[in-house]
């Protein structure tokens, strides 16, 4: 199966159940396969939108009325949603969006691989908040980060990005569906604030007598625009972003491959290209050296804690990313020592060009 | 006591109490459209429970956020089109109703009004057109009168506006209407229509605004908007024995379709 395909598998099993898009290369098909498959199943709509941030609006709309929603899209489509994308963010609405990187900035090249979105996904929108970005590197995690994200949106209320590149969007490999152990749903309660007084509100849907009072302006705890009130500002803001903090240990997810021990290098890497650095570090291990790889299946909130501590036992750490350094940046941050192997012509970067790279350390 | 249906009394309880007062300029048509909104609503006796209030940025989007005692949900500008049309479709029992200025409905949000219309979504569409951005300052918009002056246009506006009922007749939409806010008997019975309207319907209502548009524009106070209202529209039924030269500088109003 394709990796966009297993996407919208890993949707559907998540209990996606409104989907809205706008075509874009090389993330259709992720919409092409949804759009075959609510066909012939109950209460699942889905809708080709006239543009991407109408693609953003409507599955917005589709949340507040009860949805489990999603969109998918490239670079390009992620800039036109990201002002719709703030709006989920202060109006604490779960919805999923997927980002299949191409290699940019504008339209650039339309299929090939790049993961230059990694700030767009964090940044884009103004203002200050949190949000949650996944990196699946397989067509297997592109299956179970889509439900995780799912999971993680209606947990927080908050806007999930799945961050994916062509090439592992496009990616075909066989893999074992696994078995479901848990889809969680957003809590609702009819009569309590929806918008404050516990860290995660409910989140009662439109219809169910709640006349619920939603905006995005800075609003109270039953949604009364409060645009003048410092208080009121400084409050929700502090809460959209502490919401996700407080938790980080149900959102962040690393892996570590051959850390063991003493580490001459310690790769840093997620998506595709983390594939290619366990094949080099598993060649350097071959070849006597001690490499390990950190795998960054969470980028936002920053795994920081974890990079920190796997990287103060490495001589060496090289982070490899299809951008300018954009990981590299974070990873700095707690690990001053760490330089980057970057490569932005739209290719993959392989094994034997991280190779290369680990030889040229020191 | 009996409260007449439709009466002042009778809509008070649609409004949340702890709205008001309303944020509107003195002589703003939108309180008259606001309230031609609830008293369609009361004399239907629909169930305010069952209904979802869509709106934008601008004066427009303030008439059901944070007014109506509903479900209203307050967007990002110029996309309440959109929105609703997620809301409709995850959910086709919630009656939609979208309700924004020119500036939002027509100009940054008008490739969804066009869309939504010739899907004939079940969604009721109200453009409350005052042919100015009232609250960034009285800049010119797609429904601004040739000529007309405004912040941005100092000698006058040099580009035609839309006509924009008829852009979403030809749009698709099943339902289209318009009126201003000394219509207001018609005005009533047109969004009657298009609330219990099965598809996509239309209602642009012809609105005052003294303090960005009327002070520019020689139509200084609120009366003086209102009778140019009454003055300038001609009922579609009547503009058809009309020559071209008596309909210049008149505004068509009635149903566009129906």
């Amino acid at each position: 199966m394709q990796g966009d395909e297993a996407c919208a598998e890993g949707a559907i099993a998540a209990g996606c159940n409104y989907y809205a898009g706008y075509p874009i290369t090389p993330a259709s098909e992720i919409m092409e396969h949804i759009c075959r498959r609510f066909a012939d199943l109950e209460g699942r709509v889905f809708i080709q939108m006239e543009d991407e941030i109408g693609s953003m609006a409507s599955v917005i709309g589709a949340a507040w009325a009860g949805a489990k929603a999603m969109t998918a899209t490239s670079g390009p489509g992620l800039s036109l949603m990201l002002e719709n994308i703030g709006y989920a963010l202060i109006t604490e609405t779960p919805c999923v969006v997927v980002d299949v990187q191409r290699a940019g900035p504008s339209t650039g090249q339309a299929t090939r691989p790049a993961q230059g979105d990694v700030m767009q996904a964090r940044w884009g929108a103004h203002g200050d908040y949190e949000i949650i970005v996944l990196a699946p590197w397989s067509v297997s995690e592109m299956y179970t980060e889509t439900i995780r994200a799912f999971n993680l949106a209606e947990r927080f209320r908050v806007p999930v990005i799945l961050l994916s590149d062509e090439a592992v969007g496009h990616l075909r490999e066989n893999f074992a569906v696994p078995p479901l152990t848990r889809v969680y749903h957003r809590e609702k309660e009819v009569g309590s604030p929806p918008f404050g007084s516990s860290e995660v509100p409910p989140m009662p849907a439109f219809g169910e007598g709640a006349r619920l009072l939603v905006t995005g302006s800075t609003h109270d705890e039953w949604g009364y625009r409060r645009t003048s009130d410092a208080h009121a500002q400084a409050s929700l803001v502090e809460r959209l972003v502490s919401k996700v903090r407080n938790h980080l240990d149900e959102v962040t997810a690393v892996e570590r491959y051959l850390c063991n021990g003493e580490l001459d290098v310690l790769l840093v890497s997620f998506g595709f290209t983390a594939r290619s650095a366990l094949g080099a570090a598993r060649e350097a291990r071959e070849a006597g050296r001690r490499v390990g790889l950190l795998r960054l299946r969470t980028l936002w909130p920053f795994p920081e804690d974890e990079v920190r501590q796997t990287a103060a036992g490495a001589r060496y750490v090289l982070v490899a990313e299809m951008n300018r350094g954009q990981v590299l940046r974070e990873v700095q941050r707690v690990a001053p020592n760490a330089v980057g192997y970057h490569k932005t012509d739209g290719e993959v970067i392989t094994s034997d060009e991280i190779l290369v790279a680990m030889g040229n350390l020191g | 006591m009996v409260v007449p249906l439709g009466s002042t009394a009778s809509i008070l309880k649609y409004i949340r109490p702890k709205s008001f007062p309303t944020p509107f300029c003195p002589g703003c048509g939108h309180g008259i459209l606001m309230g031609a909104i609830l008293r369609a609503i009361d004399e239907l006796g629909l169930d305010m429970d069952s209904m979802l209030f869509v709106s934008g940025i601008g004066c427009g989007g303030w008439i059901p956020s944070p007014h109506f005692n509903a479900d209203t949900l307050h967007v990002t500008h110029g996309r309440p089109v959109a929105f609703a049309t997620g809301a409709v479709l995850f959910n086709p029992k919630l009656n939609v109703v979208v309700i924004g200025g020119d500036g939002d409905i027509a100009s940054i949000g008008g490739n969804h009004l066009i869309h939504a219309a010739r899907r004939n979504l079940d969604m009721t569409v109200i453009c409350a057109n005052n042919s100015i951005y009232g609250m960034t300052g009285g800049q010119v918009t797609p429904t601004t009168p040739l000529g007309a002056m405004t912040a941005t246009t100092p000698k006058g506006n040099p580009e035609p506006p839309f006509d924009l009922s008829r852009l979403v007749a030809a749009a698709g939409a099943s339902y289209v209407a318009r009126y201003s806010v000394w219509h207001i008997r018609p005005l009533i019975k047109a969004l009657q229509k298009a609330l219990l309207h099965k598809g996509f319907a239309f209602v642009e209502v012809l609105s005052s605004c003294p303090t960005q548009f009327g002070r520019r524009n020689d139509l200084p106070t609120p009366a003086r908007m209102l009778r140019h209202f009454k003055e300038t529209c001609v009922p579609i039924s009547r503009a058809k024995d009309m020559s071209p030269e008596e309909l210049a500088g008149k505004t068509l109003i009635g149903e566009f379709v129906g």
